[in-house]
């Protein structure tokens, strides 16, 4: 059994699909000056192999949580504070991602610079396409996520 | 209103209404009837892209209806000089006018567009992404000339990539009829976006024009490569040329959005199955039913 210390405050990302913890890390903006606590290919009664992301003092956008299910769609999202679980949830797949994704599309009008207007994308399943509101173009599963 | 930015904002009830509209518009233009429908309407053009038929059919369109017309056809002469952002420029024409008519090299332009102004956009062209109104009119122009427009063998040549009246024909054929088998024709380069790739459909390197009912042919368009020696391979890869036009159809039709560089050799003009020069003039009752509808309520 491998003990891994619990955090005081912060975000444990837990049943991430084995060898995907860094990805998803990386989609919550890295560490940072935080702590954070990779494990990786942890055995897991329910998946075989599992990830889990400890991040401590770090509270991640509800928007951007749920694109985690882009990357990992098992994974759970626990909130911690003073010690204590006070949240649990599933990441569930959004049907639309506003403001935390770049278009890469360089001709959008959503990278001329200074014009008042936030980016959006529909979000498509099976197979997973991300399709950007504004120039129309279509991105394959997780192409956004790890640009 | 009715922002009309694409081809999917178009449900096949309005679909069927643009084209009787439009066609009530034709009956009247061929029997020289005037029209003051949109008397003391204004609207705008605002063209930050070059453009002939697009905004020259908008205006003679709006002058048919009784309307006016203002606006700018390059952004050289408004204070885009001075880097104002197309919002403010948007939202700035608009205490001007009843409706806009916009085309921009940006895709989601004409988007962000109808979220900023308080009248009634209709998109003039975004980049590569859409120009409905062009799309309008080419089925406005294949009802007119086949009388159908389920049931058909289109092929499609040319810049299929960037090519956004291909792409905004595709949606329309895809989403509103049937029975329609496309048959892209591209280089590698400039094949069609999966996207498109819907219903029944061949792709193929070669100008195989035999069996089609419609044949759109489209430009290399030189604007849209980054790199100038691509476009040198690659712009005179098809050409329709009177020997070619002997092996389609009696009863087919040869279509293209316009400008043209070498693609349709000009012999083929005489041809009456060569219909592009008809279809720019369908650009004008087309638009005049599209203007009606996006003002039709005000925004």
């Amino acid at each position: 059994m491998m003990m891994v210390k619990h955090i005081e405050n912060g975000t444990v990302i837990d049943h991430i699909d084995g060898g995907k913890a860094l990805e998803v890390l990386k989609l919550m903006g890295g560490p940072n000056s935080s702590t954070v606590v990779i494990a990786v290919n942890v055995p897991s009664t329910k998946h075989k192999k599992k990830d889990i992301l400890k991040m401590e003092g770090v509270y991640v956008d509800e928007r951007k949580l749920d694109l985690i299910s882009l990357i990992a769609p098992s994974a759970t999202v626990n909130i911690i504070k003073n010690g204590k679980l006070v949240e649990k949830r599933p990441v569930k797949l959004p049907t639309e991602v506003s403001g935390v994704l770049t278009c890469l599309n360089p001709k959008c009008i959503t990278n001329k610079d200074r014009e008042p207007v936030t980016t959006k994308f529909t979000v498509e399943k099976e197979p997973l396409r991300l399709i950007c509101v504004y120039c129309n173009k279509e991105f394959e599963g997780t192409s956004l996520l790890t640009a | 209103m009715k922002d009309i930015i694409s081809i999917s904002d178009f449900s096949k009830k309005e679909f069927t209404d643009v084209l009787a509209e439009a066609d009530k518009m034709h009956s009247a233009l061929q029997k020289g009837k005037a029209l003051d429908t949109l008397k003391g309407k204004i609207m705008a053009v605002m063209f930050f892209e070059a453009s002939t038929r697009t905004r020259l059919s908008f205006e003679s369109a709006m002058n048919r209806l009784g309307g006016s017309v203002l606006g700018f056809a390059e952004p050289a002469s408004t204070s885009m000089a001075k880097a104002e952002t197309i919002a403010d420029t948007v939202n700035t024409v608009a205490q001007y006018s009843d409706v806009i008519v916009m085309r921009s090299p940006f895709p989601g332009a004409a988007q962000l567009a109808s979220e900023v102004s308080s009248v009634p956009i209709i998109n003039g062209g975004d980049g590569s992404r859409e120009h409905p109104t062009q799309t309008m009119l080419d089925l406005f122009t294949i009802k007119k000339e086949k009388g159908r427009l389920d049931n058909l063998k289109v092929a499609m040549i040319g810049d299929l990539k960037y090519g956004r009246t291909v792409h905004s024909l595709c949606k329309a054929f895809n989403n509103y009829f049937k029975g329609i088998e496309f048959t892209f024709i591209a280089p590698e380069a400039l094949a069609i976006p999966n996207e498109f790739k819907k219903g029944k459909y061949h792709e193929t390197g070669k100008l195989e024009l035999e069996d089609a009912d419609v044949v759109y042919m489209t430009r290399i368009q030189k604007e849209r490569f980054a790199d100038p020696t691509e476009y040198e391979k690659l712009k005179s890869v098809y050409k329709i040329t009177p020997k070619i036009l002997e092996t389609m159809k009696k009863d087919a039709i040869v279509m293209h959005p316009l400008p043209r560089v070498n693609e349709i050799d000009w012999r083929c003009d005489s041809d009456s199955r060569c219909i592009y020069f008809k279809q720019a003039y369908y650009g004008v009752p087309t638009r005049m039913a599209l203007i009606q509808l996006a003002l039709r309520g005000g925004k």
